[in-house]
Parts: C-alpha cells; sequence; structure tokens
C-alpha cells in the first residue's frame, strides 16, 4: 500500500510540476489526487484483480491503486494513441478491463449506478465478484445516488459504496451542499452499514472495505464507507485555490500535517532504507512521461472510427 | 405459418433469447405488471425468476445504469421504459454514458444493451405520458436507434438488437399491438440499418416510421383507386439510416413525403428531407412534404388528439399537393 500511495503521489505531482512549467505540454484538465491516497489504496487492496471499480473526473488514484498500467495512464494524460483510452479519453476517462475498471466518468455521481449494475450482473452470474463506486461527496446530492443506495440494499448487492468526503464540491464547501453533512448516516437510513473514518489512515480504510467485501461476497448485500479526506490541490489543476479564496491556508496546513503517506510512513519499520525505492518510482514515472510525451496522437483516421463497435 | 400479433412478437423474442442466452435479462418498471407494458412480458418471470426478470421501483436513471453497469460486466440486459417520456430521467445514462463508453474508451469495452421504450399515446392521456422522443435518441452519436412497424420486424428487430454489442434504443408503439401477420417461430433477425419497401409504387414514394408506416399503407391503398401509385419505405431502423434504399426509391419516383409521428422540428422527417436533397436533389420534381406532429405538447382532450395525431388521411392529402404541382 504504501509503494502505491507513494507511485500515486509522485504521478500527480509529476502532472502538477507540469501544469506549472512554461511548457505546460498537458491539455486535457486533470484533477489531481494528491491528499486522498489512502482511500484508494485501502479499498483496492482489499479487492481482487476480477473485482470491478468504477471511478470519477479524479481517478489517476483509483487506476493506479487497483494496479493498472502506468505508461497507458501516462499516454491517456497525453492523449496518446497508445493511452488507456486510445486517446480519446483523457485524464478523465480511464480504462482498464484488464483489471477491473470498467471506466470512470466525468459526470458527477454516474459511477454509482454503473456499480450497482456491474454487481447485478455478479449476482445474476453468481461469480461471486464485488464491485465498487468511487465517488466525492458532491455526487451525494445527485438523485442517482439516492436511487443506486436504495436498489442495490434492495437488491442485496455485491456492491460498495466508497465516498471520499474531501469536504468540496468543485468551489462549493459541503455545508454549502448538504443539509446533512454526515453522509453515512444518508447511507444507514437505506439498511446498510455505513462506516465514517479516516479516509487519510490506508490501514483503517483497508480494514474496513475488507469487512465490505468479504460481506458483499458472501451475498450479504451493500456496504458504505465514508472516507474523511482532503484534497490539497485545487478542484482542477495544478494551483491550491486558495489564491481564489475557496479555501484557507490554514485548512489546508491543518490537512497537510494528517498526510496519509506520513500516517503509514509512522507504522512502518526500518524505513531508512527507503531512499532508493523512492528514486526507482521516480525513475519509472520519468520513464512513462518520457514514452508518451514521445508516442504519436491518434491517427486523423480514427475521429469518426470507434463511435461503435462493428 | 401461424399468425401472432406485435405484442406477442415481442414476448416471444425475449422468451427465446432469455432461454438462449444467460446473459439476457429485462430490467425496469412494471416489468411483471399486468398493464404497464402490455402483454410482452407475460409469463417471462415465471419461466426464468425474478432475477432475470426484475420489476424494479420508479428510479429511471437508476436502473438504467444499472444496465449499462450489468453490460460493460458482460450481460446483455433490455432495460424497459413503459412510457418513453419517462426516458427523460435516465437520459444521463443513456446519452452521457451507454452512448459515449465505446468512443470515449478507445474501443476497449463497449455496451451491448437494449433500452426498450414504449409510445403509448391516445386515450386522453396528455404531454407526459405520450411523447414520441426518437429524434432525441438519434441525434446522439452511439446509439442505434429502431422502430419496429410490423410484428415480423417487432421480433426480428429486438433480436437483433439484443444480439448487437453497442447500445439499441428499441421503440415500440402500442397501437401497433395487435396488429397480426406470420411470423416465424424460430429465432431469426431484421438487420438493423436496412429499411424495407412495403409496397412498390412509380408515383411517389413514402418514407415513414413505425406506425406511420401502417397509415401510409392505407393512404397508398387508397390512392391506387385514384390511380396514383405509391412506394412505401418502412425504415424500420434511424440509426443507421438505409439511405441507399431511401435514395433508389425516391430517384425513381421524384417525389417524396416523409411521415413520423413525432414533432416535426429536427426530428427524422427533418433529417431525412435534408439527406435527399443534399444528396439527390436533382432527382426531385416537386419539393418534399412532411407529416408529423406540431410542435405541441400532446393535448389530453380526444378531439384535440385526433387532430394531434397525424393519420393516413393527411398522408393522402401530403401526397396530393405534391401530385398537383
Amino acid at each position: 500500500m504504501y509503494w502505491t500511495m507513494i507511485l500515486i503521489r509522485r504521478f500527480e505531482e509529476k502532472i502538477a510540476s507540469i501544469l506549472r512549467s512554461p511548457e505546460k505540454d498537458i491539455k486535457t484538465p486533470c484533477h489531481l489526487y494528491i491528499g486522498q491516497e489512502a482511500v484508494a489504496v485501502g479499498v483496492c487492496a482489499a479487492l481482487k484483480k476480477t473485482d470491478y471499480i468504477f471511478g470519477t473526473h479524479r481517478s489517476h488514484g483509483c487506476y493506479l491503486a487497483k494496479g493498472g498500467n502506468l505508461r497507458q495512464l501516462a499516454a491517456e494524460i497525453y492523449c496518446r494513441a497508445n493511452g488507456c483510452s486510445g486517446g480519446n479519453g483523457g485524464s478523465m476517462h480511464l480504462i482498464a478491463p484488464e483489471i477491473g475498471l470498467l471506466g470512470t466518468s466525468a459526470i458527477v455521481g454516474a459511477s454509482i449506478p454503473l456499480a450497482v449494475g456491474a454487481a447485478l450482473a455478479c449476482k445474476i452470474k453468481r461469480d461471486h465478484r464485488v464491485a465498487v463506486a468511487f465517488f466525492g461527496d458532491g455526487a451525494t446530492n445527485e438523485g442517482g445516488f439516492y436511487e443506486s443506495l436504495n436498489l442495490a440494499s434492495l437488491y442485496k448487492l455485491s456492491v460498495i459504496f466508497v465516498c471520499e468526503n474531501n469536504l468540496y464540491s468543485t468551489h462549493l464547501p459541503i455545508e454549502k451542499c448538504l443539509a446533512n453533512t454526515n453522509i453515512s448516516q444518508i447511507a444507514k437510513s437505506f439498511k446498510m452499514p455505513a462506516h465514517r473514518i479516516d479516509g487519510n489512515d490506508a490501514v483503517k480504510v483497508y480494514q474496513t472495505a475488507r469487512v465490505a467485501v468479504s460481506r458483499a461476497r458472501r451475498g450479504q448485500g451493500p456496504s458504505f464507507i465514508e472516507c474523511l479526506t482532503y484534497r490539497w490541490l485545487g478542484h482542477v489543476g495544478p494551483n491550491d485555490d486558495i489564491d481564489k479564496g475557496l479555501r484557507s491556508q490554514a485548512e489546508l496546513d491543518s490537512w497537510r500535517e494528517k498526510c496519509p503517506i506520513n500516517k503509514l510512513e509512522k507504522l512502518l519499520v526500518g524505513n531508512k532504507n527507503f531512499c532508493s525505492l523512492h528514486q526507482q518510482i521516480d525513475q519509472t514515472i520519468e520513464t512513462a512521461f518520457k514514452i508518451a510525451r514521445q508516442s504519436p496522437y491518434p491517427d486523423i483516421k480514427e475521429l469518426t472510427k470507434k463511435v461503435f463497435k462493428e | 405459418m401461424r399468425q401472432i400479433t406485435y405484442g406477442q412478437a415481442i414476448n416471444e423474442a425475449l422468451e427465446q433469447m432469455m432461454e438462449n442466452d444467460s446473459r439476457v435479462f429485462l430490467i425496469g418498471l412494471g416489468v411483471n405488471s399486468p398493464w404497464y407494458v402490455g402483454a410482452t412480458t407475460q409469463g417471462l418471470v415465471e419461466k426464468f425468476g425474478k432475477k432475470r426478470v426484475i420489476d424494479t421501483p420508479v428510479s429511471e436513471n437508476g436502473f438504467t445504469g444499472a444496465g449499462v453497469g450489468a453490460a460493460l460486466a458482460g450481460m446483455r440486459p433490455v432495460v424497459i421504459h413503459p412510457r418513453m417520456d419517462f426516458m427523460y430521467l435516465a437520459l444521463d445514462q443513456i446519452a452521457n454514458q451507454a452512448a459515449n463508453w465505446h468512443y470515449m474508451f478507445g474501443g476497449k469495452i463497449c455496451v451491448p444493451m437494449v433500452i426498450r421504450g414504449i409510445i403509448n399515446r391516445g386515450g386522453e392521456q396528455a404531454a407526459q405520458h405520450s411523447q414520441a422522443l426518437q429524434a432525441i435518441f438519434t441525434h446522439i452519436p452511439g446509439l442505434k436507434v429502431v422502430m419496429p412497424a410490423t410484428p415480423y420486424d417487432a421480433k426480428g428487430l429486438l433480436i437483433s438488437a439484443i444480439e448487437d454489442d453497442n447500445p439499441v434504443v428499441y421503440i415500440d408503439d402500442r397501437w401497433l399491438y395487435d396488429l397480426k401477420e406470420d411470423v416465424p417461430e424460430k429465432i431469426y433477425r431484421t438487420p438493423i440499418g436496412k429499411a424495407a419497401i412495403r409496397k412498390t409504387g412509380k408515383d411517389i414514394t413514402v418514407v415513414a416510421t413505425s406506425y406511420m408506416v401502417q397509415e401510409a399503407l392505407k393512404a397508398a391503398n387508397d390512392l391506387a383507386k385514384e390511380n396514383i401509385s405509391v412506394e412505401v419505405l418502412d425504415l424500420r431502423s434511424l440509426k443507421p439510416i438505409d439511405t441507399e434504399t431511401i435514395f433508389l426509391s425516391v430517384k425513381k419516383t421524384g417525389r417524396l413525403v416523409v411521415a413520423d409521428a413525432a414533432w416535426k422540428s429536427y426530428g427524422a422527417t427533418a433529417e431525412i428531407s435534408a439527406l435527399v436533397s443534399e444528396n439527390i436533389f436533382s432527382y426531385l420534381k416537386a419539393p418534399i412534404a412532411r407529416v408529423a406532429l406540431s410542435d405541441t405538447p400532446a393535448p389530453a382532450a380526444y378531439n384535440l388528439e385526433k387532430v394531434y395525431y397525424p393519420n393516413y388521411q393527411n398522408i393522402i392529402t401530403a401526397i396530393k399537393n405534391i401530385i398537383q404541382q
């Protein structure tokens, strides 16, 4: 888990640094995951490769956490032909069916019914897989959220709702969006186990997800995990939205102190020799970005192809 | 060959496909209701169980999205909306998710699902239980749209739609449910994207969709008595559209009426007229005429309904106007 978190952190930092640099050669809007790494990593550590996940516009984290190919992700961020979505998706639309990521949607809340449907497929096929919907606190304002919770509970589906409560729905703070900011209470009313946990504690996330996964695999129905976390950067791009007056430096600082990676690091013994592994990860990321930049764009002839499967 | 109705043909297609392929299942509003979907799902829950015939709560966005998710996970769902009007509540999952998924992910995954919308107008049901929304869906890249006009195609197109690897919006019309004709007992396919000439003629072409095909045939029979020879083309598939068959017919007759019982503005009649004008304008001997709904919500009152919904008489008037020019 630790190394996956480092991988995600460094990957996102690399994007942020490119976006801040004069060359700024990434055009696709990037919604960065720095600060929230423990959620995707903790949940995905509790899953099998064959389990399904669905993500949002902010999904570099769950893509890597589930085991998605790094070079294909970097190439997709450059919208190149060898990207995971063939250059048709960009940062917000990632896929890796080979590891169970069936897609990420940039429509807020859309991942939720999709995961319910994948779990429904598992129930009909009796294949004992589980499906996870990752979504933010903003998505709990959508009607589809309530419909999905009800359907999943009604049909006892093997779905796990993972709400990444980072306290902001784009520019709006949660208290301006939700009459009840305790989202797990909403979920509880649908008669499913609903956990409200420290989303920056990877071990806690993992343990909670394990309970939910084993319950789902036994056919006992859905669970809800509200992970309290914080995105260090703004809604989109490399800045922190403090300049725009959307939040305070003090708030950001207090959450930086609760860094999920530092939290896990403290539990690890003998971390003095990690330096070379860090360098290795940075090197892997550098290579992925280098290859991505050199890769060709999709052929112009591809523009009108793939609308339908032939 | 035995004869069955349009409604029975849908039921038979569903039953045979569910029998044949364990990935096929039904999900939607009122699929086990005695009135919502006519008799088109009758007997299916008894045969296949509640696990594969899922009568959902009123959650169009949720259950349509669940259909998309199930399709992504390898199933072949048939999502049912007993009134097309309710599909607006599921538009995000249909248009933003299902339609885009294959393209947006570079062809890595497909969405093999049928979204069945039922047109059930008349009976003073008014504006929210009467709509024909084919134009909404034909506008969106990534969706196929079919509208069977006969019992044979009701079965054949549904089988093709279920077997298709893409999201197919299948629109059936309750006004056609009692129509009866020879329908093979076996599984067969009506190809998606292929129109059918229902009656050959030489003076004028009527391109029609769904219920309007039957009205066009009535019009053609009446006009035959006046020595006007009408060719009736059943579009069957609105997207992809069979321009080849349309163009061949219009080149032959030089005159065109387009009949689609949906709103005129930006609809199927507009699209077909534009395609003909763009591609074979020089063959036209007269301006194109359109028979469609006025840009008005569906009324309730019986006398207004009678005027609102076009029928064979409107088609006859349109044809005569053109022929006399």
